[in-house]
């Protein structure tokens, strides 16, 4: 489904990815887990292009995204839904209009058909009735599902979560974990969830991949990242402060 | 120095670049001219009565200077004609421009400046939406329409502000006042003013709008960037003030 070949990127002297390679599989949840600053959030723009790659090419469903024109390049990311780390919801639009906004965009469908669809989602992610408030009336949280609610507005094939739990109370993260199981296990949406919750990757994932200076250094089910043998993977995923990867190694990206 | 050279060179380059594809979008469908006519709304309604202040000060200045000198030859009449040409040539576009400029350059800075660091301008992109036809198109378009429209009502202001002075001060009849004022106005005079408010209109708004898109690193970013629209925008302002004032000058005698 999405094929990462041999990625780099740098920027300006600080070398982000380097020559990561990875699979992911229809349908599954994979969930990149690293250090803040890694590079997670790179890697995810980059399978949207929103970033060009220095090197490597991603392949989505049989296309090499590297070489779309525009036209295709529009027509994939309408596939692809992506929720960013703070939301990124347009200030100037009331939230209704955010989440419905691809389809407001672009789709022929009628005013009050898009607006049905919209509240259907905010109900999914436990927000009833705020579809005429405007973002800057809304906590971090609630940012972040309306947030989720615009990534799946037009049921997308695809969905990248940039930190979908960080930020967010205990329960509502728990919510937000059951909404990506959810997608997953009805809508058979492949998704890619970059994130530092070690907790929540144990939940949702098929897979967990560690990034780690720049590379995947371990990929697997949890259950074996848990029994992995590799000592980074061991540390990172217990929370040590002691070991190979060392607390000043946090780069400044 | 060299440095810097290459700097200056690279940013007009990059300004070029945007007004290019300004242009090229401006002519892709769907064209949304609900959104041109809100930047019209923002750029010039809003901006009557501090124009009104600035251009009717102006004329009322000028008025007061030139009468110290013309009084010494006896010719007060001449008063009129000079506040007109001055204003229409001069004096109506530069300060229609700086004041746009100063008002709603770093405005637009500031918003872009801000959906950039919030991620909001690769959010559109991931919903399948060019910033520059969302963003930029509006704002040039709306731009170009309004500021050659305030450039005329600055031109008439300065005009109604001289004629305060003339009138009641210096004893001209009304009548005489305005046909001095308007007779020896001729059409090139009004419209080298109009040639010129039409450049400053795409210097104010491709400006705001690229230092918005090139703002980077936070709040203190987004003051910074605004900080150099406004000051990069005065000084492209005044450049093509004098080439344009040269050009007509040399090249239309």
């Amino acid at each position: 489904m999405i094929r990462i070949k041999g990625l780099c990127k740098s920027f300006g002297n600080h070398l982000v990815l380097d020559h990561l390679s990875l699979d992911i599989r229809k349908g599954e949840t994979m969930v990149i887990i690293g250090q803040s600053g890694c590079g997670k959030s790179v890697l995810l723009k980059h399978i949207v292009r929103i970033l060009e790659p220095d090197e490597g090419e991603i392949w989505i469903d049989g296309q090499n995204i590297g070489r779309l024109n525009r036209k295709a390049l529009n027509a994939l990311r309408m596939k692809i839904g992506v929720l960013f780390q703070e939301g990124a919801l347009f200030d100037s639009l009331t939230v209704g209009e955010n989440v419905g906004f691809l389809l407001l965009e672009h789709s022929k469908m009628r005013r009050e058909e898009i607006f049905r669809c919209v509240r259907e989602k905010l109900e999914m992610v436990g927000l009833k009735g705020i579809e005429n408030l405007f973002p800057i009336e809304l906590s971090g949280g609630m940012k972040k599902r309306v947030g989720l609610a615009r990534a799946i507005c037009a049921n997308p094939q695809i969905i990248l979560y940039d930190e979908p739990t960080t930020g967010v109370d205990p329960i509502m993260a728990a919510v937000i974990n059951d909404l990506i199981r959810k997608l997953h296990n009805q809508l058979k949406v492949t998704s890619v969830v970059v994130t530092h919750d070690i907790a929540s990757a144990y939940k949702i994932a098929d897979r967990i991949a560690m990034l780690y200076q720049g590379r995947i250094i371990a990929v697997g089910s949890p259950k074996e990242i848990k029994e992995s043998s590799n000592p980074f993977v061991q540390q990172f995923i217990k929370g040590e402060k002691e070991g190979p990867i060392g607390s000043n190694s946090i780069s400044s990206r | 120095m060299k440095g810097k050279i290459i700097c200056i060179i690279e940013y007009l380059g990059g300004l070029a670049l945007l007004l290019a594809r300004s242009i090229i979008w401006s002519f892709v469908p769907p064209f949304r001219i609900r959104r041109v006519i809100k930047q019209v709304e923002r750029i010039g309604a809003d901006a009557l009565l501090i124009i009104f202040l600035v251009a009717g000060f102006t004329g009322i200045v000028l008025a007061l200077q030139t009468a110290y000198m013309l009084r010494r030859i006896s010719s007060e009449i001449y008063i009129a004609s000079l506040v007109s040409i001055s204003m229409a040539r001069e004096l109506g576009p530069v300060f229609t421009g700086l004041v746009v400029a100063g008002r709603t350059g770093a405005a637009i800075t500031a918003e872009i400046g801000t959906m950039k660091v919030s991620e909001q301008i690769d959010a559109l992109k991931t919903l399948a939406v060019n910033p520059i036809k969302y963003l930029v198109v509006p704002r040039f378009l709306g731009s170009l329409i309004v500021v050659p429209l305030l450039t005329i009502y600055a031109d008439f202001i300065g005009i109604l502000g001289g004629g305060l002075v003339a009138i009641y001060k210096l004893g001209i009849s009304r009548s005489l006042y305005f046909k001095m004022a308007f007779q020896p106005m001729v059409y090139k005079d009004f419209f080298t003013g109009l040639v010129k408010a039409f450049v400053f209109a795409g210097i104010i708004s491709l400006v705001g709008c690229y230092e918005g898109f090139r703002t980077q690193g936070g709040a203190e970013g987004v003051g910074r960037a605004t900080t150099a629209s406004v000051v990069i925008s005065f000084i492209l302002i005044i450049w093509a003030d004098c080439l344009f004032t040269a050009i007509f000058y040399f090249l239309f005698p």
